[in-house]
């Protein structure tokens, strides 16, 4: 029986190829898109897990030269001597490759190589040739300038190599130098000070609160968002096509059941049906999202590469997790969109459930229940659209803005053709306007499609321009001076000094660490200027708030501390002992620690300690080359003591750049996917497409009209769509600025509107529709005479 | 007894009303007997013809076919009825219309796991179904159709054959052609065969006849 009956079932799918090629074609897309991105993000990850990991980057102080200089080994001898619990670090570059030396004995725990991979060995890694780690693409870059044993290990840093310190010595031809000295967590009480045994020594203090996971988070949840609107999109093409396979298949299933099949085993095989199609599609989706993922790669690794510092390999590792999670995605995502068939079949009355109904989806209580539905969504995200306030409950509201649009779309759009048919005035356009109403529900699931991937294109767009647009100001805000120069504390008056006459103005860059409200906040010490006054943009703020903050009465607060302490401006906050008013709150991008800026006498009153070695300097940028010069020759600075603004804003402007280049790749993605649900709609509503038209070319409309009709059909229908995807795409960057991304990172991002894109995008939906509906439409202007004379014969 | 129904009453609710379909009913048939159930459009002869062929339950009495009550049985129990031992030939054909009609001919039979190749060719040659054997259901006329849906029905060897109007879509020519082979066949197969018509010529062919109206034998 469950032979024969599979079969009969198969057999379906058979005499269907192009249905059976939608479904497959839709779990593929969506898998592959969604897996696509995925893979981006866990590659990512992986890069940062394995830098932090083998490098220890970000994790632990350090102790370098201050004039940038390499430290001498008997420096980290008297370190050592003394009782500092440092180790050594060697860095430098061998055929493109970054080299890490790294000495196995003293390394803090955690990130020496010994341990990382089974092959490695402590007396092999310390003794004769040695050993280097690294992926296997950056070990073939150095085999031929290295006579170690080359270890493979997937768990090193991208472009990275790592090695005992002194191997890495002789590689460079550097021996006796180090870099930098890590400083381990936990340090002897009665060590003695740095500046009594390194005075030339700085300590850089660990990233703790800003790791690059956490930096690079805000782009991987856009990316994942769009992913996932992929996904949903692709899973409108699986739902219609199982929909309409399962609708067709009524009279077929209720034959089976009369002849002795019980609905259990019907369903159950069913069920398996669906699974070993979901299986298949769903490998097929995962490759092609390695393929996807491998396209993208470059263009994100050069994105967080520039905008973040994180390395990440620009080649794809085929990793076992992405390919469960895609498996997994593709296997939910069918249940999911075959659930709603499922259930009708299940409760399909025996004698009664044999008709093939049409599709009725604005039809009578079907369109209430849509309605409702809609309205429900539509009540929900107005209500969270001012409550909102976490993670759950902005995407809840993302969630229902979609679910709600998709759902109001049929009665919308049926609403829009009424309005047409009443303005029709021949009996052709009335017919076209009716005939179109009719088509509606065959099409809804298709046209969602459009509306979700537009809406996605528009919302993601504004979302990425609007960072862009509020990065570059951003950048013009907190980059405003010319110059930044870091300098040994002890040199810094004497480099001021020379610097005086030099320069329009010296504003000083001091800090330090403490709570406001109970929130982790770093305190800046600002010596105000006409380049706050110029350049700085507040989110909310009392007049000539760097007034108040010169007067020494003022503090002004980054948005993260504003926000996790609800102190605006007006209200006073207290900490270490002083009361400031709050007079500003700005924009800070990025940063997850809260910040908080006071006058610079006020903050050497409180940290009296606490001595400037950073400074911003204000000079005609045509200066900026001349002044480099005299400091290098005055003071055998090093080049990384100073900072070109003019160099960042441009590479990273460059870096938006790639950005687009991602984000301009997912939308052809998503739109091509759209385009895709319409041409399967369109060619499976064909063949019943005959019974309708056959009697209007009996009364004397030609067929060649007909396509021409069906074309533009599909074209009003999609316009209609990219209409209301437009102003739902902006809503949607609005939840994914002002709602998500304060929940997920405690600020928000300004929404700027761009209505050329919008246009552009408009136009290549517009494009996409109109190529899925090419085909069917020709077939249609060329379908036999014979086909349409069949109808009038009853023999159907 | 090949079937025995006693006492057998069904009602029906539409559009908030009830409607008593079947009142009472009784009826006997023997291994190898024809009946012919004849009525008006509404008297209850499809319902009938349902609930013997375990489509549907009744709300009162029994049907027994070889002595098992058929209305006691679950789902799944009247569903291996219907594969094995009743044989449901529609009105309406209900072929597969993705399977050929070789296929189809076999498919009851291979449901049941009685699939006989020979028997099933046999079946094809007598209804005159041999050239169009690797067909498919859209590619016959309505007559071929009905004569598909016959020997499916029958190549699962049904101890009891139910056919509710099985020439009511066939012009008068196909019908007469289509009854001639079917009645031969159910004879030829030592059925039971239960024909539910409107025809009184028809069913006067047949072994018994019997009328219902209203719900009721008469």
């Amino acid at each position: 029986m469950i032979r024969t009956t599979f079969a009969a079932l198969f057999s379906y799918w058979r005499r269907n190829l192009l249905q059976l090629m939608t479904l497959l074609a839709g779990i593929a897309l969506a898998t592959a898109l969604w897996s696509g991105v995925q893979a981006v993000n866990a590659e990512a990850r992986a890069s940062y897990d394995a830098a932090a990991a083998t490098l220890g980057e970000g994790q632990f102080d350090y102790l370098k030269d201050a004039n940038g200089d390499s430290i001498d080994q008997s420096t980290f001898v008297a370190l050592r001597r003394a009782g500092w619990l440092v180790s050594p670090v060697i860095e430098g570059q061998i055929n493109g490759q970054r080299l890490i030396g790294l000495d196995a004995l003293t390394a803090p725990v955690g990130i020496a190589p010994v341990g990382l991979s089974e092959q490695a060995d402590l007396g092999s890694f310390l003794s004769g040739e040695g050993q280097i780690f690294g992926r296997s693409d950056a070990l073939a870059a150095i085999e031929n300038d290295v006579s170690a044993d080359l270890v493979a290990d997937p768990n090193i840093a991208p472009q990275t190599v790592l090695t005992d310190v002194l191997l890495a010595q002789r590689i460079l031809d550097r021996e006796g130098e180090f870099d930098r000295l890590l400083i381990a967590s936990v340090q002897p009480n009665d060590r003695p000070k740095l500046t009594a045994i390194a005075p030339d020594m700085v300590r850089v203090g660990a990233q703790s609160g800003s790791d690059i996971g956490r930096l690079t988070d805000s782009f991987h949840l856009n990316l994942t968002a769009f992913g996932f609107l992929s996904f949903a999109v692709g899973f409108f093409i699986v739902h219609s096509a199982i929909g309409l396979a399962f609708e067709q298949r009524r009279p077929m299933i209720r034959t089976i059941r009369a002849l002795g099949v019980p609905l259990g085993s019907l369903l159950g095989l069913m069920m398996v049906e669906l699974l070993v199609f979901a299986l298949i599609a769903g490998a097929a989706g995962v490759v092609l999202g390695y393929f996807i993922a491998s396209a993208l790669l470059p263009d994100v690794a050069a994105t967080l590469k520039g905008l973040y510092g994180a390395n990440v390999s620009g080649t794809l590792e085929f990793r076992a997790s992405w390919w469960a999670t895609g498996m997994l995605i593709a296997l939910g995502g069918t249940a999911i969109a075959s659930a709603s068939a499922f259930l009708k079949l299940a409760k399909m009355p025996l004698l009664t459930g044999g008709q093939i109904r049409a599709h009725t989806m604005v039809a009578g209580r079907r369109a209430n229940v849509l309605a409702m539905c809609a309205s429900g969504c539509a009540l929900l995200a107005f209500v969270l659209a001012f409550t909102a306030n976490g993670l759950i409950s902005g995407f809840t509201l993302l969630a229902s803005v979609l679910i709600g649009a998709a759902l109001a779309l049929p009665l919308i759009l049926d609403l829009l053709l009424r309005l047409s048919q009443s303005l029709a005035s021949n009996a052709k356009a009335q017919w076209f306007w009716a005939d179109t109403r009719q088509q509606l529900p065959g099409l809804s699931l298709a046209l969602m499609a459009l509306l979700l991937a537009m809406a996605a294109n528009v919302g993601v767009s504004t979302m990425v321009s609007s960072f862009r647009l509020t990065f570059v100001d951003f950048l013009d805000q907190r980059l405003a001076s010319e110059l930044y120069l870091t300098v040994d504390e002890t040199r810094a008056p004497e480099i001021t000094d020379f610097l005086e006459p030099r320069v329009d103005a010296i504003l000083p860059i001091q800090s330090t660490d403490t709570r406001v409200k109970g929130v982790e906040t770093e305190v800046f010490g600002a010596r105000v200027h006409s380049t706050q006054r110029d350049n700085w943009t507040f989110i909310d703020a009392l007049s000539d708030p760097w007034d108040d903050v010169a007067r020494g009465t003022g503090v002004v607060l980054n948005e993260q501390l504003a926000r996790r302490s609800d102190t605006w401006p007006g209200a006073t906050v207290a900490f270490d002992g002083r009361s400031f008013e709050v007079v500003g709150v700005y924009g800070d991008y990025g940063n997850p620690k809260g910040q908080a800026i006071i006058s610079e006498e006020q903050f050497s009153d409180l940290y009296p300690d606490e001595i400037a070695n950073n400074f911003g300097l204000r000079l005609p940028p045509d200066a900026v080359d001349d002044l480099l010069t005299d400091l290098e020759d005055e003071f055998d600075l090093s080049p990384d003591s100073t900072i070109n603004q003019a160099e960042i804003k441009a590479f990273s402007l460059e870096v938006f750049e790639r950005t687009f280049t991602v984000t301009a790749a997912l939308n052809v993605l998503t739109l091509a996917v759209a385009g895709f649900a319409i041409l399967m709609s369109l060619l499976t509503l064909a063949a019943m497409r005959v019974p309708q038209l056959a009697p209007v070319w009996a009364v004397g409309v030609t067929r060649r009209t007909l396509g021409k009709l069906e074309l533009l059909r599909a074209c009003v229908l999609a316009l209609f769509t990219i209409l209301i995807a437009i102003p739902l795409g902006i809503v949607l960057a609005w939840v994914l600025l002002a709602v998500v991304n304060v929940a997920a990172f405690g600020w928000k991002l300004p929404l700027f509107l761009f209505p050329i894109d919008y246009l552009q995008l408009g136009f290549f939906s517009l494009l996409a529709a109109l190529l899925a509906a090419l085909w069917p439409a020709y077939r249609l202007s060329r379908i036999r005479p014979a086909e349409l004379l069949k109808v009038f014969a009853n023999e159907r | 007894m090949l079937l025995q129904a006693s006492d057998v009453s069904k009602t029906y609710v539409t559009g908030g009303q009830t409607i008593e379909v079947l009142r009472g009913v009784d009826l006997e048939l023997e291994s190898g007997e024809t009946l012919a159930l004849t009525g008006e459009s509404g008297s209850g002869k499809s319902t009938l013809l349902h609930l013997v062929g375990g489509l549907d339950v009744p709300d009162a009495g029994s049907i027994k076919i070889q002595g098992v009550d058929i209305a006691r049985m679950t789902d799944a129990e009247r569903a291996g009825l219907r594969r094995g031992d009743v044989g449901v030939v529609f009105q309406q054909f209900n072929l597969i219309p993705s399977l050929n009609v070789a296929d189809n001919i076999a498919f009851q039979a291979r449901l049941a796991g009685k699939d006989d190749a020979d028997w099933n060719a046999q079946l094809a040659q007598m209804l005159g179904l041999s050239d169009q054997i690797l067909k498919y259901p859209e590619q016959l006329s309505g007559g071929q159709q009905q004569r598909v849906a016959i020997g499916r029905t029958l190549a699962a060897r049904p101890k009891l054959v139910l056919a509710d109007e099985p020439t009511g879509n066939l012009d008068e020519e196909s019908a007469a052609a289509v009854m001639d082979l079917f009645l031969g066949l159910v004879d030829e197969t030592k059925a039971g065969l239960l024909l539910v018509t409107h025809s009184k010529s028809l069913a006067t062919r047949l072994d018994r006849n019997v009328h219902l109206a209203a719900g009721e034998i008469r």
